[in-house]
Order: structure tokens, then sequence, then C-alpha cells
């Protein structure tokens, strides 16, 4: 086992930033002309990367596989943006968004990055004013706050319930006056599928185009992976249907370290799964949990005349009502941290509690909050003995006011009105907090390859605070990797063009269309789709919400088996010189089998409870902590960075050891 | 549910196209458009036919890559949803359902179901953006108050998703929704006013040399509009762009 190097800069926690960008090697404009990178993907992190880098003067090519930028998957973010820019007035501070960013990381994220990433927050804010990103504001024309998450600071700014959208099309719209003075090459419908290494060096990528099939070689003095998250190993997630891990897998099997895999997070608040033939699960906010109540039945006879449509929730009186957060977590009730609700949620269907036909579903219930708001605005309306009707119209008005269209999408998708009666809401895959091992200036253990956003595995530890994911995103394109990128490409100024007709290219092409080939021709009777399904519930069984040994390892051999008949039986129609969505889809899936098992094995080392990543063998076992998670910073405060040698599950193990100066680790308590 | 599928098949670009006859049988009312769509082609691949390609990803109605004509409507026949927010409970057990592409001569077919929507980004790069680099040093996010009226408004046309539906639907295959949707954003915010002229002529250019249509006022395209954008932006377009022919110097 080796030791990683960091490269966290000397100093203190707040100058080493200041300090390191102030001694990283410039290149000059002349030269950046002659430099070429390439960046895959187009969220926050690639989109606003990709825009920068051009901004500076460097020649850059970027790929996504949508049809535009604009479509990747940053977009569906609802609920805000974290900056500590305390315009609330409410104590916040760099500090702060810090100390909360790493507490709510259950203490496992390196602190000299969060710390940057809290410093660069308030950048974030004024940048994508100053694009136009219309933000929520207050009615004396100011930017409006919310908080979020539990945390006992107003510093989320917001775009409705569309703040990945609006953030995203700002980026995208810096992404195209780039392209427009020809300053970055943009190839839509590609998919990167290979990584081109020279002497050790990222120096290319191999992409496919998806539209005709074609092989296509492009070189580059530097390459930043900017893919996002590898959710949809789950099948069902509330990723994207597109979604995927290749671009990361493919230079985890070039050489680059892969981390923490098993951090992820699950999500409370989504619309539960209706049936088999479910694609994916759609996300409500978390900011509904602030004026919802979450409850089931607490008579298993209520809960099966639920099912059978004997009796409605609205029926039941309030004591015969488990509002199970409020009874077990005092202190927070409702505003747990995502884990512990998602936990509990689980908790209460697995004893045979969920109120739907799958058995996997809590209520929502926001009845105590429109009638408390009702009753507030009748006050502030100076009615006179307003009836119960006037109330809860007044109330319905205010929470519409708050939530409108996510309770517009859930009566579309549900087909019932949550006005009238509770909300259904399951968890659900969401975000993954493990990814590409990368050091401080975010290069990952390729030399000149770089790794950025969801993708990388730096910033949130092993759970991932509301409204952090686009503050992440949006300070490693915007105001990180284009610092720190400067450090290695500063001694690239002499390498020159890099030509694509070289053996290196040749070989990666070639395995590429070797791989393709062996895809094509299985011919076997079973869809991608199939396997996908199985490779999920695999995961979602044994490597979901709370983990074992004996179930961690029966994962892995599932998923190495499920892997094998996939390379057997898999059938994939059509050709692979056309636009083939399946063939496509094959090559995704086929890494996910890979990361899968990595996954459960990485599960299966961390053999203590943290953050998103719950082991049964570690709880608390007695006082008022009894059967909660059970940290052990003694032998697990590290981080696990996996070399890839050959099978996933002889992947060998690097740790970070994690070191805190300026925080002291406490166990998380909400009771 | 039991249902006939009439479904656009098109090899690629250069092929002619036509309709094809499918059925799918079982499918759950709660289950959506796509949805079925997926469990018809777990058949056609089953069966060793190539599935149909259509362009979708997020499934929630955001990221605007849906793009199905669904009984001659854009989105089919709910409002305010994209093809990919639209459920089965909409129609009817034993059900002939039309399923075709966008057409528009600028939005060309790829194959079966996708399009090609890259004149929409060529619109976007010609002005669609506030010239501001990143610096780091940009002015403090609240130094500028924005009236709440304005920003809200620039919010809800910010709201567009790119998806082409007002094209589709348009009988001129008009572009003026999604343009004028983009510089009415940048028209009520102060930080878009010094390119304000500019943004409307060199947008509008390149929408009409990309071969949209013009509007006639059909109002078909708000009607389709997932996001709800209103046509009375389509008359601020108008008027800005009318006060920047006057007013520029060239
Ligand atoms: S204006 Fe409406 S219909 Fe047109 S692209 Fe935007 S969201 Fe789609
Ligand atoms: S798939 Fe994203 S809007 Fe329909």
């Amino acid at each position: 086992m080796s030791v990683l190097d960091s490269k966290i800069p000397e100093g203190s926690l707040k100058d080493k930033w200041t300090n390191h960008k102030n001694k990283i090697d410039l290149v000059n404009p002349a030269n950046k002309r002659n430099i070429d990178i390439i960046v895959v993907g187009t969220g926050l992190a690639g989109g606003s990367a990709a825009a920068s880098l051009a901004e500076m003067g460097y020649n850059v090519k970027t790929f996504c596989y949508q049809d535009s930028p604009r479509r990747a998957h940053s977009i569906a973010a609802q609920g805000g943006i974290n900056a500590a820019k305390n315009y609330q007035n409410d104590g916040d501070s760099v500090y702060r968004l810090f100390y909360d960013t790493v507490k709510g990381g259950d203490y496992r994220s390196r602190e000299a990055n969060v710390h940057r990433l809290a410093e660069v927050s308030g950048n974030i804010i004024d940048q994508c004013v100053a694009q136009g990103v219309p933000f929520g504001r207050d009615y004396g024309g100011l930017l409006d706050n919310r908080s979020f998450g539990g945390v006992l600071v107003s510093r989320t700014f917001y775009a409705k319930g569309q703040t990945g959208q609006q953030l995203l099309l700002g980026a995208y719209s810096a992404l195209n006056r780039q392209i427009a003075k020809g300053k970055v090459t943009m190839y839509n419908r590609h998919e990167m599928v290979e990584l081109v290494k020279v002497d050790g060096k990222a120096r290319g990528i191999i992409a496919r185009n998806l539209e005709t099939g074609e092989l296509e070689r492009h070189s580059a003095h530097a390459v930043v992976i900017a893919s996002g998250g590898y959710g949809n190993v789950f099948f069902l997630s509330t990723n994207a249907m597109g979604s995927n891990a290749t671009a990361a897998w493919k230079i985890h099997k070039k050489g680059a370290y892969f981390a923490n895999p098993c951090y992820t997070q699950i999500h409370p608040t989504c619309i539960p799964r209706s049936g088999d033939h479910q694609s994916k699960l759609t996300l409500m906010s978390e900011s509904l949990r602030n004026d919802g109540r979450i409850w089931v039945p607490k008579n298993l006879e209520d809960v099966l005349a639920i099912r059978e449509g004997r009796l409605k929730p609205t029926d039941l009186q309030e004591e015969q009502r488990d509002y199970y957060l409020e009874r077990k977590y005092p202190a927070f009730g409702n505003l747990v941290p995502r884990d512990v609700a998602s936990r509990a949620a689980k908790e209460r269907c697995d004893s045979g509690f969920g109120v739907n036909e799958t058995g996997e579903a809590v209520y929502l219930d926001f009845s105590t909050a429109i009638k408390r708001y009702g009753k507030q605005e009748a006050a502030i309306a100076r009615m006179e003995n307003p009836n119960e009707e006037d109330i809860l119209n007044l109330g319905e008005a205010v929470i519409e006011a708050k939530y409108g269209n996510l309770f517009q999408m859930y009566e579309k998708i549900v087909a019932e009105n949550p006005y009238k009666t509770p909300m259904m809401i399951y968890p659900a895959v969401h975000y993954t907090m493990g990814g590409v091992w990368v050091d401080y200036n975010l290069m990952t253990s390729i030399e000149g390859c770089y790794c950025i956003g969801e993708a990388n595995f730096s910033d949130h530890g092993a759970n991932r605070l509301g409204a952090s994911a686009l503050m992440q995103g949006l300070a490693d394109g915007y105001f990180v990797l284009p610092y720190t990128i400067g450090d290695y490409l500063s001694n690239e100024i002499r390498t020159g063009k890099i030509s694509t007709e070289t053996p290196e290219f040749e070989e990666a092409e070639k395995d590429v269309s070797e791989r393709i080939e062996k895809l094509m021709n299985i011919k076997g009777t079973k869809s991608v789709d199939y396997f996908h399904k199985l490779l999920g519930k695999a995961m979602w069984e044994y490597v979901g919400m709370s983990r074992n040994e004996e179930g961690l390892k029966k994962a892995m051999s599932e998923i190495k088996q499920i892997r094998t008949n996939f390379w057997n039986d898999v059938r994939i129609p059509g050709d692979k010189n056309s636009l083939n969505s399946e063939l496509v889809k094959a090559g995704r899936v086929a890494d996910f089998l890979e990361l899968g098992e990595l996954f459960a094995k990485d599960a299966l080392y961390r053999n203590e409870s943290c953050g998103g990543h719950f082991r049964e063998e570690s709880v608390e076992e007695d006082g008022l902590q009894k059967g909660e998670a059970k940290r052990n910073d003694t032998d697990y405060a590290y981080v696990a960075a996996w070399e890839y040698t050959g099978e996933p599950s002889d992947a060998v193990m690097h740790k970070e050891e994690l070191e805190f100066n300026d925080i002291e680790l406490k166990q998380r308590s909400y009771k | 549910m039991d249902l006939t599928l009439k479904v656009w098949r098109q090899k690629n670009r250069e092929d002619k196209g036509g309709l094809e006859t499918y059925k799918v049988t079982g499918i759950s009312e709660n289950s959506s458009f796509l949805e079925m769509l997926d469990v018809m082609n777990e058949h056609l691949i089953m069966e060793g036919t190539e599935p149909v390609a259509f362009d979708h990803d997020c499934r929630e109605g955001i990221c605007g890559s849906c793009s199905l004509y669904i009984n001659g409507e854009a989105h089919g026949p709910d409002r305010k949803v994209t093809t990919c927010q639209l459920h089965m409970r909409m129609f009817e057990d034993g059900e002939t359902i039309y399923v075709e592409p966008w057409r528009s001569a600028s939005m060309p077919v790829v194959k079966d179901l996708i399009v090609d929507r890259s004149s929409f980004e060529r619109i976007q790069q010609s002005g669609g953006f506030v010239s501001v680099n990143t610096s780091g040093n940009t002015q403090d996010a609240n130094a500028l108050p924005i009236p709440k009226m304005n920003a809200d408004k620039a919010f809800d046309v910010a709201a567009c998703i790119g998806c082409g539906a007002c094209v589709a639907t348009c009988k001129n295959s008009s572009a003026m929704l999604f343009v004028a949707a983009k510089v009415s954003q940048f028209a009520y915010l102060p930080q878009g006013q010094l390119e304000r002229k500019q943004r409307v002529l060199n947008m509008v250019e390149q929408m009409d040399k990309e071969g949209f249509g013009n509007c006639t006022n059909t109002g078909a395209c708000e009607v389709e509009c997932p996001k709800s954008i209103s046509i009375e932006y389509i008359a601020k377009m108008n008027r800005e762009y009318l006060s920047a022919s006057i007013t520029s110097e060239n």
C-alpha cells in the first residue's frame, strides 16, 4: 500500500488556498493558445470549467452525450445553492459553512478542500448574478435565502424549485459565448469511451459519435472528467436515464484511483415506485420537510385497510398515527438529516407499515401546516371567526406559493391531490459522494487527468448537505480547476500539438472497437435493461440503505455472476455504425457491472457506520443513541482509494489518512 | 391497457421513413408514456427488431430532451407537461395512438423520433448570454437590487427548457416563443442592458438564417409550451427588435 499524496498546501487552514493560488505557475497568454484541454461532461462542473478555461485563452474541446450541453442532469436540481454570504445577518461565515459541511459529511472529507469550497462560495453567487441568473428576491429587490437541510442559518440561494436549471443555463450561456468565439468546440451526442495515455500522461480520448457510430481520436494536453455521479448503478435512481459512470470508470481502469465508492446518498423524499414498469424515480425537494409531517398508521390493521382501499389516510385520527421521526428524534423531528430520515422510513416499511401497494411508502402530510398558515393569514387579514373552509383555502394558498410546482408535479405523476390527501414518499438513490480520487489540485492519480464535480470524491465526505452539490460543481468549474490546472500546464508549453497518429491512439481505438464488436456479437437472449435491473436489485437489497457483511459478500458474488451472464447473453439489435441506443446503454451497463462490485467491496471493508453508509454491525449498543449509527474514528478516518488491477474484486486499497486540525470530531446526535 | 401504436420509423437522415404499427398489451395506467414505449421496445428487442429511438433523459420535465408529437399534439394531450410527464391514464384502453417526431425543416429527423435541434444551439450562441468573464472579482451579488417583479418575470421566461414544442406545433415552424423567452429574460435584468440591442438583432438574424418561419399570432405555441411561456413575450421581443433596429448604429 502506498501513501497517497494529497498535495495539501502548507500553512493555516484559512490561508492555504490564497497562498497556493499565489504560488501556482502561470501560463502566459501566448502559450495558452497552444494548449488544448478536453472537458467531458457539460453539467455545472464541466460547463463552467469549459467556459472559464476558454475565457483564459486555452483551446477547449467539450463533449456531452445529450443533443445539447444544456440538458446535463445538473438541470434537475431543485432546492438551491449554499453560499456563506451572510446576507441574512444570522451569523453565517466561511468557517460555519466549512464546519457544517465537514460535520454533515460525518468527518470523512478533506478539511482543506472543504474550506476552499466555503471560501469561493460567495464568488459563485456574484458570478451567477452577473450572468443574469434570476435568483429569488425579496420585495426590496435583494437576494432571498432559505434555510435548508437542518442547518441553523439561511444561506441557500434559490430560483423557485429550479435552481439547478437556472445555474446550468448560466454556465451554458457562458459556454455559448465561447463557442461563438471559436474558443470552445462543442461535440454534442458524443460519448467518451476511452482515455489515451502517452508516457503516463493523459493525452486524449477516444470518443464515439452517437449518431454515426464513428470512433474519433481527440488529443489534448490535459483531460478533465466532469461526467457526474454513478447513482444509476442502482438502476432506479433520481439520476437521468443517460447518467453514467463510463468516463470515470474508463480512467479508473487506466490508473485513476476510485475513492469511497460506497458513499451514496439516499434521499428520503422521492415519489414511490408504482410498479415494475418504473424507469426512474422522481425527487421531491427536501424543503417539503420544513412544512410536512411524516407518518405511518400506528396499527397494522389500518395499514392493510389503506392498502386495500377500505380506509383513507385522512380518516385516521391523530392518535392513530405514528409520527415516527418526531417520536424518535424529538430535537430535530421531521428535519433530521437525509440518511437518518431514509433509514427510519425503511425501518417502518420493513416492519410492515408501508402505505401503498408495494409496501414501500410513508406519508408526508401538510394538513397541520395548512391549518397553521391558514389561521395566520386569517389573522393578518383581520377576519373575524373565519370558518374552517376559509382557513383551509388561505393555508393552501400559502403552501401553493411555496411548493406549487412540486405539488403539481406530484399530482401529475400520482394522480392524487396532495393538498387534500397526504403525499406518499419513499427514499431513493440520489447522489454519490464517492468518486474518482483527486488531490488538492483536483488531479487524479493519472498525470494530466483531472476530475471535477460529482464525479470526484473530495468535498462531501460520507454524506452531502442539501444545496451543496451545485456549490461544489460550480466551485470546481469556475474557481478551482481553472487555477490549479495551470500548475500542470505551465510545464506543457513546450510540448506542442499532440498527434493522434501514434501507437497509443491506435491501440486505444482498437481496444474500443474490439469491445464494441464483442458486445454486438454476443447476440444473446436478454435485453440490456434486463441485466441492469438485476444489478439494481442486488445493489438495493444488499448495498442499499443498510448493509452487513453477509449481504455485501453475497452482492459481490451475485454481481460478478450477472456480469458473466451479461457478457454471454445480452442482445443488442441494430448495427454499430448508426444511432444505436441499445449499444450505448450496453457499454454503460457493462461498466456499472464492474463498478457495482467495487462498490460492495468498499462497503465491506468499511466496517463502521458513517454518513450515508450504514453497517448493521456498527451501531450504538445502549443509552439514548441505542441502535443509531456508530462511527469509528480510530480505525476508519481515512479515504479508501482503490486501484484497478484487473478484476473489481482484486482492487487494491490505498489509504489517505484524514487529519482534522481545525475541527473536533463529534458523534452526531439528533435525539 | 391494450393499445395500438402507429410509430414513425426512419433509419437515418436520408431515409424517407414511414409509420409502422405495433401492439402493446397490459400497460398500467400509472405508467408514463415513455415507460409504455420502454415496454414496446423491450418486445421489439426480444423479437430481434431494432427498438424505436427517441430522445429522453431526465424524465422529470426539465431537461427538454423528450420531444414526441402524439396524436397530432406536441407533448401529447395533457397540458403544461413534457412527453416524459405524460401518463397513460390520459388515454383510453384500446386506443390507437400516433407517435411522430417534431416536424420542421429547421429540425430535421435524425432517426425514428429523434430530431436535430442544433438550430436552437446556434441561436443561443448568437447572443443568448451576458458577456461577463469568470474572475472572482465580479461585484457583490447584492450591489444591484432588482425589483422583485422584474426578477420574477425574468425567471418565468428563463424556465424555457428548449424542447422545441413551440416550433413543432406552429404551422409556420416559427421559433419566436423560444427566442422571445431568452431575449426577454435579459431585457428584464440590469445585467442584460449593455448588450440588449445587439442581442435581439443577432438572435433574430440567426433565427431567420436557420429558416424558422414567421409568427402570425396563432397562439398555438403557448398552448403546447410545457413551461407556460406566454405569447405576450413575443410582442415584447417585437418591441425590443423594433427599437433596436431604429436606434442601432449600423
Ligand atoms: S418556449 Fe416552451 S415550447 Fe418552446 S422551447 Fe421553450 S419550453 Fe419548449
Ligand atoms: S426527458 Fe427531460 S424533459 Fe422529458
